[in-house]
C-alpha cells in the first residue's frame, strides 16, 4: 500500500483528529511505532496523550485519521476488539481482578477446561510457566490482591502479551512502583523488545524515558511537537519541547512592579512534609508578596498547595502564622485562620453547581460563621452583588446557578468566595486554566491587585510565563521535592526550565537502571 | 493460607460452636433426626439461598425471591387443583415463568443500567401483587402426587429419614458449588463481583453472564417455590414473606461479602443450617418467643459484617505497606527475559 517498501512499521498512525465538544483533542497526529522499540510518548496535562491511547484502543472512535498495523489499516472498536488486533494496554490503574486468583486473572474466558469444568491445577501449571519467562516465582493460588502493584502490573503485562500483543501500551505503569520494582519492570519491558513487540511507554519520570526508552514522541494541546531519537536529545531540549519554549533566549518579564515586600513573614513553613507525599519543604509567605510555585505536573505542585491549606495533614514540620505555631489538621481551621484555597479542578473541587452564583459566593463565609448563624438574605445579596461588581462577574443576576456560567467567571466567583471571607493568605492552584484569554488577564490583574492590597498569595501554575509575570519568588519542585527558589532577576522561565531539567546525574542517564540508581527523580505527565 | 477461606471458616466455627452449644444444654439434639429435620425444614431457603449467592457474588441483591415462592405455590395450587394440569407439567410451567422473570430483571439491570435493589424491589411488589390477584386465600393442595413424592425418603440409622425435599436442596447445593468454583461462569460471576469494568475490559461477556445470574435465581426461587408447596401442600399468597431477607443473611453470615467478589457456596448453606439451627433451639427450649431467632440473627449479621469490614481493613493495609514480602522473589537476576511462551 506504501509502494514498495521492504517492511512496513509495526504501527504507524497518520492524521489522527479527535474532537471532543470545544476541544480539539487531537489535531493530525502522526505516530510510528517500530518492531522491538520503546517509543516514549510523553506531553503535559492535556496534551493528549490519553485521548491518543483511547482512540488507539477503541475507547474514543476518531473522527479522521488511519491506524495501519503492519500495514494493513485496523480500526478497533473497543478495548477487546484491540486486544484482538494484538494491540494489550496495561494501564497505571491495574485493570485486572484483585479478588480472583493471579491464575484465574492470567486465563479469566480462556480457562483450560475439560467437560465443561476448570482445569484449576492445569490453570496454575499454565501460569508458573507463564509467570515463569518474566522472572517471577510467586504462588499463582492466591488472590491477585494480596501481590504488590509491581506483581500486579507484571501480571497485567503477561496476560496482555500471552493474548499475543504485538503493540503493548504501558500508561504510567511506573507511577506507584519503587526503584526495584521499576528496574524489574525494564527488564521485562526489554526482554519483550527482544521478541519484536513494541512498546508505547507513557510515563510522567524523565530519567526512566532516558532509561528505557529508544524514541520518544512529544504532544502539546493535542498537535505533535515532533519525534526525536532519545539518544540524541538532551534533557533540556526534551523540557522544552513539552513545555513549549524553545530555548534560546527567554527574556525576564519579571514583575516589574514587584515592590519586594520586606518586613516578617505572614506564614511559614518549617520542614513540612508528608512522608511519600511530599518531601518536607521550608517556605515563608509575607503579606503583599506572590510566591508561585513552579514544576511539571506531577512534581507536587498541588500537593504543596493542599498541605498548606490542610486537606491533606502533613505528617512533620511546623507551621508559623505571624510567628506563632498553629494547628492546621483540616480545611476548617485554615479558614479560621484567614486561608484561603482555590482549588485546581473547579468543576470537582471548587464550584458547587446546581447552587446559584450567590450561594457559591458565601459559601466559605457562611461556613466559617456556622451553619447556625445564618447570614441574613439581604447580608448575602448584599455581597453577592458587590463581589459580582467588583470582579466584574458576567452573569445575568446572582440567582443563576454557577453551572451556567463560562470557565473564567466561575473561576472568579471562586476567588469571591474566598475573598469574601478577607483572607490573609490565598492559594490559587491553576487559576487561569480552562478560562478564555481575557478572562485571563483579568485573574492575572486580580492577583496583582490582590498583591498590593497586602494579601499573601501562593500561585500554582504551568504557564511559565504567566507566573513570572507576577510572582515576587518561585519556589521550583521536581520528583516531590522543592529543589530552588528563585528571586529577584532569576525570576524567568528560562531559570525555571533549567531548574526543573538540572539533575545530579546527567550524564548517566541513559545508563541501564540499575535497581539503586535514582530511576525516579524527576516526574512529568 | 489463603485469606480468602478465612470468613468460610469462621461460618464453620460458629456451626460447630452453635451445634455443640445446643447438643450440651438439650439430650436428643445431637441426634440424625434433629439434622434431618433441620435439612427438611430449610430445604426451601437452602435453594433460594443457592441462587442468592450467584447474585450477590456478582454485587447485585434480589430482592423479588420470596414474592416468587409465594407466586409459584399460587399457580401451581391453581393449576394443579382448578384447572387439572398435571403436576409435572404445571413444575415445567413455573420453573419457565420464574425463569423468564428473572432474565427479564437481569437484561432491565444490564441494559439500562439500573441498580438490581430498585429492579428487584419492583419484581418483588410486582410478583407479590399478582400472586394475590390470582387467589387471596390460601388454597390446599390434594393431588395424589403431593403425598408420592412427600414419601420418598431415603431412611437414614436412628429411625429418621432425609426427605425428597431435603435431597433436592443438596443436589441444587452440589450442582451450584460446581458451578459457582470449578466453571467459566462461576468465574465470570466472580469478575463481574470484583470490578464490573475490569471485568468487561477482560473480555467477561457482562450481558450473558448478568442475565444469567438473575434468571438462575428466578429459577431456584421458582424451584423453592414447588419445594414450599410439597412442604405445606399448599398455595398462598401470603407465604415466604421476608424470606429474601432470610437468604441474604444467611449468604453472608455465610462468608460472602456483601459487595461482591468473595464467598463460597457451602458458606451460604452452612449460614442457612445456622439460622435454622437458632430455631430449632428456640423450639427445643419452648419458652423463648421464636422472634429471638430475628435478634441472634440480627446480632450474627453484625458480627459476619464487622469481621468482614475487619479483614478487608486489614488487607488493604497489607496490600499497600512498603514492605512486600511477595514480590521479594520476583526479581529477575539477569536481562534475559521472557522467551516465547506456551503455543
Amino acid at each position: 500500500m506504501d509502494g514498495p517498501q521492504e517492511k512496513p512499521h509495526l504501527l504507524e498512525i497518520r492524521g489522527l483528529v479527535k474532537a471532543f465538544p470545544g476541544v480539539l483533542a487531537l489535531d493530525g497526529i502522526n505516530f510510528t511505532l517500530r518492531h522491538g522499540e520503546v517509543h516514549a510518548l510523553l506531553g503535559e496535562n492535556g496534551a493528549g496523550k490519553s485521548t491518543l491511547i483511547k482512540a488507539l484502543t477503541g475507547v474514543h472512535p476518531p473522527d479522521a485519521g488511519t491506524f495501519l498495523l503492519d500495514g494493513v489499516a485496523i480500526a478497533p472498536r473497543d478495548v477487546a476488539d484491540a486486544q484482538r488486533l494484538q494491540i494489550g494496554t496495561v494501564y497505571q490503574e491495574v485493570n485486572l481482578l484483585p479478588n480472583l486468583t493471579v491464575a484465574q486473572n492470567l486465563f479469566l474466558g480462556r480457562e483450560p477446561t475439560r467437560f465443561g469444568l476448570v482445569q484449576g491445577a492445569q490453570m496454575r501449571q499454565l501460569s508458573r510457566v507463564l509467570l515463569a519467562d518474566y522472572g517471577l516465582d510467586i504462588d499463582v493460588g492466591l488472590p491477585l490482591g494480596q501481590y504488590s502493584v509491581a506483581v500486579q502490573q507484571v501480571v497485567a503485562i503477561a496476560r496482555a502479551v500471552d493474548l499475543s500483543a504485538k503493540v503493548l501500551i504501558l500508561d504510567e505503569p511506573t507511577a506507584s512502583l519503587d526503584l526495584q520494582e521499576v528496574a524489574m519492570l525494564f527488564t521485562v519491558m526489554r526482554g519483550l523488545k527482544a521478541r519484536g513487540i513494541g512498546i508505547i511507554f507513557v510515563t510522567h519520570f524523565l530519567d526512566q524515558v532516558f532509561a528505557i526508552s529508544d524514541r520518544i514522541t512529544v504532544l502539546r494541546n493535542g498537535r505533535l511537537v515532533g519525534e526525536r531519537v532519545t539518544a540524541t536529545l538532551s534533557r533540556r531540549e526534551l523540557v522544552g519541547m513539552m513545555l513549549g519554549h524553545d530555548l534560546a533566549a527567554q527574556q525576564k518579564q519579571g514583575p516589574a512592579d514587584a515592590v519586594a515586600a520586606k518586613g516578617p513573614a505572614l506564614i511559614s513553613f518549617r520542614k513540612v512534609g508528608k512522608r511519600r507525599y511530599l518531601e518536607p519543604f521550608d517556605l515563608e509567605i509575607r503579606p503583599g508578596e506572590v510566591v508561585g510555585v513552579a514544576g511539571l505536573l506531577g512534581s507536587g505542585r498541588t500537593e504543596t498547595a493542599k498541605l498548606a491549606f490542610g486537606i491533606t495533614r502533613a505528617d512533620a514540620g511546623t507551621i508559623l502564622v505571624e510567628g506563632k505555631p498553629v494547628h492546621l489538621r483540616s480545611p476548617r481551621q485554615a479558614v479560621r485562620l484567614g486561608f484561603g484555597f482555590c482549588p485546581e479542578d473547579r468543576k470537582v473541587e471548587g464550584i458547587v453547581g446546581a447552587l446559584s452564583v450567590r450561594e457559591n459566593i458565601i459559601l466559605a463565609l457562611q461556613a466559617r460563621r456556622g451553619w447556625l448563624n445564618r447570614l441574613s438574605r439581604r447580608e448575602q445579596q448584599a455581597i453577592a452583588d458587590r463581589f459580582i461588581k467588583l470582579l466584574d462577574i458576567r452573569t445575568p443576576d446572582a440567582d443563576r446557578p454557577i453551572e451556567v456560567l463560562s470557565g473564567g467567571n466561575q473561576q472568579k466567583a471562586i476567588l469571591a468566595r474566598w475573598l469574601a471571607t478577607e483572607p490573609r493568605f490565598l492559594i490559587l492552584d491553576e487559576p487561569t486554566r480552562g478560562i478564555d484569554v481575557g478572562a485571563h488577564d483579568e485573574i492575572i490583574r486580580l492577583i496583582k491587585r490582590l498583591r498590593s492590597e497586602g494579601l499573601a498569595l501562593l500561585t500554582i501554575s504551568s504557564e511559565l510565563e504567566e507566573i513570572v509575570s507576577y510572582s515576587d519568588r518561585i519556589v521550583v519542585l521536581r520528583d516531590r521535592h522543592h529543589v530552588g527558589a528563585l528571586t529577584g532577576s532569576d525570576v524567568s522561565v528560562e531559570r525555571i526550565m533549567s531548574t526543573i531539567a538540572a539533575t545530579g546525574a546527567d550524564a548517566g542517564a541513559r545508563a541501564p537502571a540499575a535497581p539503586d540508581r535514582p530511576l525516579a527523580s524527576l516526574t512529568l505527565p | 493460607m489463603n485469606q480468602r477461606f478465612l470468613p468460610l471458616i469462621a461460618t464453620i466455627i460458629v456451626f460447630v460452636v452453635g451445634y455443640l452449644f445446643c447438643a450440651l444444654q438439650f439430650n436428643h439434639f445431637a441426634t440424625l433426626r434433629v439434622v434431618m429435620n433441620l435439612l427438611t425444614d430449610n430445604a426451601f431457603i437452602g435453594i433460594i439461598a443457592v441462587g442468592m449467592t450467584f447474585v450477590i457474588l456478582s454485587g447485585g441483591i434480589d430482592l423479588s425471591v420470596g414474592s416468587i415462592i409465594a407466586f409459584t405455590t399460587v399457580v401451581l395450587a391453581v393449576l394443579i387443583g382448578s384447572w387439572h394440569v398435571n403436576p409435572w407439567v404445571a413444575f415445567a410451567m413455573v420453573l419457565v415463568l420464574g425463569g423468564a422473570f428473572g432474565a427479564g430483571m437481569g437484561a432491565i439491570i444490564h441494559f439500562f443500567q439500573l441498580p438490581p435493589f430498585i429492579v428487584t424491589l419492583s419484581g418483588m411488589f410486582l410478583v407479590r401483587g399478582l400472586a394475590f390477584v390470582i387467589s387471596t386465600e390460601s388454597i390446599p393442595i390434594n393431588h395424589p402426587l403431593f403425598a408420592q413424592l412427600n414419601d420418598i425418603v431415603v431412611v437414614v440409622p436412628g429411625g429418621s429419614h432425609l426427605t425428597l425435599i431435603a435431597m433436592v436442596m443438596l443436589v441444587v447445593l452440589g450442582i451450584g458449588t460446581v458451578l459457582a468454583h470449578l466453571t467459566r461462569f462461576g468465574t465470570n460471576v466472580f469478575a463481574l463481583g470484583g470490578n464490573r469494568v475490569s471485568a468487561q475490559l477482560m473480555g467477561v461477556p457482562i450481558a450473558r453472564t448478568t442475565i444469567s445470574i438473575y434468571a438462575l435465581s428466578s429459577l431456584l426461587a421458582a424451584l423453592s417455590g414447588i419445594v414450599f408447596s410439597l412442604y405445606t401442600a399448599a398455595g398462598y399468597a401470603l407465604a415466604g414473606t421476608g424470606v429474601e431477607l432470610d437468604t441474604i443473611a444467611a449468604v453472608v453470615i455465610g462468608g460472602t461479602l456483601l459487595s461482591g467478589g468473595a464467598g463460597h457456596m457451602l458458606g451460604s448453606f452452612l449460614g442457612v443450617m445456622i439460622e435454622g439451627l437458632i430455631q430449632t433451639y428456640i423450639s427445643f427450649d419452648g419458652t423463648l418467643s421464636s422472634w429471638w431467632t430475628k435478634i441472634a440473627i440480627g446480632v450474627l449479621l453484625f458480627m459476619f459484617i464487622g469481621l468482614q469490614r475487619l479483614l478487608t481493613v486489614v488487607w488493604a493495609a497489607k496490600a499497600s505497606a512498603p514492605s512486600r514480602p511477595a514480590s521479594g522473589k520476583a526479581a529477575p537476576a539477569d536481562a534475559a527475559g521472557p522467551r516465547p511462551q506456551r503455543a
